[in-house]
């Protein structure tokens, strides 16, 4: 890779790497957060908070047409990096500071948002307003759903995790990309035989570790299983899938199946997209967000089509279908309850109005992002990125079960413990067993 | 002499009104005090961030006291603690010397070593992961596959790297306070050594570090309560992994509170932190001498 591709990918690196400094501050940010940023209440014009990179300029123009529409229903648009904003954004609501716009992922931080009051049902808006329920994937809308109630509206794009991969190292190789895991475990040979790592993973930013996990417990076991873990059913670590998902991995890096210290490698700065690249690694696991990073940082990648992607293989005799995805099925918008009347009336006319315009939609898809709204295919087969983009919109369309990234999912504790507990499988500091203890406790709490 | 006039002195004459002390006691109340009240406060709560805080008794602090996680960050704490002050301080000791020397290239030699001292902690540690990155680090950028180590990645390296990083940034400071201390020490003591036949290595150890048994006292109390501090460098570098080998106790609390959200068990590890970082100031200031107002330069 010659040093200015390098540089470009240095600069997406940048701003992860960035985010992290930045939520080192947050300790001291979240003091002057409760005394001075609070722009929750008074102002009259409803507040947002959004996040750096990815849909940043998408969202910033989407909601500049707005404003200027609508000079009496204006939203007042923040943009944070994305660790920062998460601890920032729940110390702001936790002192009914927070904005009217609530950024976020559904799942465990959504239901601890919902269990303190603090964001507002929408599930009254929607009966209203149909055309709004009904322009989303189904799929989609039911990760914003709390105990029957709906307090989050998906607000962006649909990324599932996919397995990437280096099409001229399988041309070169001979090979074609793995469908069933015994099919990928004889690749590992092969590759390593080459002098390729088989698969690069950046274990050293943990959360890239557990989309592993979290593929092989579905297709071993089926969404059950993680829906128990999910439901904090006591125990529910210990279901075989688990232990044999967890097996698998450490076969795998038994085998030599990652690259030479993947330990020290960041996937918050691209490294792992760099080596399947370069070619020095022949496959990589990673969120459906990886093509519209290659857009902006390395467009050689998609021109040359050096890049192909497949979904997960399967696992021999396992329950899951192959049609089950996991991943982050949208982000989402939360309104605050505390938001007053007229930041409401703002913010439920953006949602409805305003988001998923024709425009706004279009745009997303032009940045190489699937929309999760129903009824695009034509404008996404009209898209240069058209092999993509509909790849993802009918796996997205077609599935069933999108299960959310575990570590959105669960309580913040669970998630905390999970990845460092699964950094120590891949390391094999502790066998399936001792993990499956370890994790049942965080439970039992 | 001194011993007895300086006690009846205080009493008699009035020093400065107490009173000036006042604003820094009024910050040191709002900024330290009271939030320390707050977080002893809060370790016997249970409490997301979100919700209502809810008092829970010694629950935060039986969950903190089982938790091996805990034990494992005083434990790496300790590690580090003990390891940055092995390396660190010979090493500022023989730099703080050598660049009191009133020499033109020691000068400038020592704006060289100085210059860490101007760069933050998070860019040092940007800088430092980007180096240390096994695929397109320093090792690729020179050409040396040797380097190419799994030094933020294995467990049992990690660590020292860490201390390394932390060398590299503090020993500039630990210099500069020895370079004052070493320029301090008045060079009539040399010149009588060098009358009595001592040899530069017979100065340095019967003048030199005598001479500066209170720098080194200073010097050593802020490595070691330092270590309690660090946060920002090893949170951007290794983020406490891998696994748990670099999670030392500030950045344990702190992902146990605003990552976890258990700010119970976070408070209860504040606690520890401050008891633990009181207990090492202390312990320094005893070995240095009760009194530490003492002249080392009777006779000069």
């Amino acid at each position: 890779m010659d040093s200015r591709r390098l540089g470009r990918l240095r600069r997406l690196r940048t701003t992860r790497t960035a985010a992290s400094v930045l939520s080192a501050t947050a300790l001291a940010l979240t003091l002057t957060a409760c005394g001075s940023a609070g722009p929750g209440a008074g102002t009259g014009s409803a507040t947002m908070w959004g996040l750096n990179g990815g849909d940043q300029d998408v969202l910033k123009h989407s909601v500049d047409t707005w404003n200027k529409a609508h000079p009496d229903e204006d939203i007042s648009l923040d943009f944070f990096a994305n660790d920062a904003y998460k601890t920032k954004v729940r110390t702001a609501v936790g002192a009914g500071k927070g904005p009217t716009f609530i950024y976020g992922w559904g799942g465990g931080v959504l239901k601890s948002y919902v269990d303190a009051g603090q964001a507002a049902d929408l599930s009254p808006y929607l009966a209203r307003n149909p055309e709004v329920r009904d322009r989303y994937l189904p799929s989609v809308l039911d990760n914003g759903v709390v105990g029957g109630k709906t307090y989050a509206i998906p607000n962006g794009r649909a990324q599932p995790i996919l397995l990437y991969f280096n099409r001229d190292v399988f041309a070169r190789a001979g090979a074609e990309p793995p469908r069933t895991w015994s099919q990928l475990m004889a690749l590992v040979p092969k590759f390593k035989k080459m002098g390729i790592a088989p698969f690069a993973l950046g274990g050293q930013s943990k959360w890239p570790d557990l989309m592993w996990l979290e593929y092989l417990v579905d297709r071993i076991g089926g969404p059950r299983v993680f829906a128990d873990i999910v439901a904090n059913k006591p125990g529910a670590w210990s279901h075989p899938a688990v232990t044999e998902a967890l097996t698998k991995i450490q076969q795998l890096v038994d085998a030599g199946g990652f690259a030479d210290s993947f330990t020290s490698s960041a996937a918050d700065n691209g490294a792992d997209l760099a080596l399947v690249h370069t070619g020095k690694a022949a496959m990589v696991v990673q969120g459906g967000w990886l093509y519209q990073n290659m857009k902006s940082a390395l467009p050689e990648a998609i021109e040359n089509r050096t890049i192909g992607w497949t979904t997960f293989p399967t696992v021999e005799g396992g329950k899951g279908s192959p049609a089950n995805l996991v991943g982050n099925p949208s982000n989402y918008w939360s309104l605050s309850s505390k938001a007053t009347a007229s930041q409401r009336k703002a913010a439920l006319g953006y949602l409805k109005n305003g988001m998923f315009s024709e425009a706004h939609t279009q745009e997303l898809i032009d940045s190489g992002a699937v929309p999760v709204v129903k009824g695009i295919k034509k404008r996404l087969e009209a898209s240069q990125d058209k092999d993509f983009l509909t790849f993802v919109y009918e796996l997205t369309q077609r599935t069933r079960n999108f299960t959310l990234s575990w570590d959105q999912a669960l309580s913040p504790a669970q998630a905390d413990a999970l990845l460092v507990n699964l950094d120590q499988i891949f390391l094999k500091k502790i066998d399936p067993h001792q993990f499956t203890a370890r994790m049942n406790a965080t439970i039992e709490e | 002499m001194a011993d007895t006039s300086t006690p009846l002195r205080r009493t008699h004459e009035p020093g400065p009104s107490g009173w000036l002390a006042a604003p820094a006691l009024v910050m040191f109340l709002a900024f330290a005090l009271v939030p320390l009240g707050i977080v002893v406060f809060l370790s016997f709560t249970r409490w997301d961030g979100l919700g209502p805080i809810t008092f829970d008794g010694l629950g935060s602090w039986r969950r903190v006291v089982a938790d091996p996680a805990t034990t494992n960050a005083l434990w790496v704490t300790a590690k580090v603690m003990v390891f940055s002050y092995l390396v660190q301080t010979p090493v500022s000791l023989l730099l703080g010397v050598f660049t009191a020397g009133r020499q033109r290239y020691r000068a400038l030699l020592a704006v060289l070593y100085f210059l860490p001292l101007l760069l933050s902690s998070a860019a040092i540690a940007i800088a430092f992961k980007a180096l240390l990155d096994p695929s397109f680090g320093f090792s690729a950028g020179v050409g040396i596959p040797a380097l190419a180590r799994n030094w933020l990645g294995d467990a049992d390296l990690a660590l020292f790297v860490v201390v390394a990083v932390i060398a590299w940034q503090f020993i500039p400071f630990h210099t500069l306070i020895y370079q004052g201390g070493v320029r301090q020490i008045p060079a009539s003591l040399y010149e009588a050594a060098q009358i009595d036949g001592a040899g530069r290595v017979r100065q340095f150890l019967n003048i030199t570090l005598p001479q500066l048994k209170y720098t080194i006292i200073t010097s050593s109390t802020l490595m070691a309560v330092g270590s309690l501090a660090y946060f920002d460098l090893i949170f951007v570098l290794t983020g406490g992994g891998p696994g748990e080998a670099t999670r030392l106790l500030p950045l344990h609390m702190y992902l146990t509170g605003f990552q976890a959200s258990d700010m119970g068990a976070a408070s209860a590890l504040g606690v520890i932190l401050v008891a633990v970082g009181l207990a090492v100031a202390l312990l320094l200031q005893r070995l240095g001498g009760r009194d530490r107002s003492a002249s080392q330069l009777e006779g000069v």
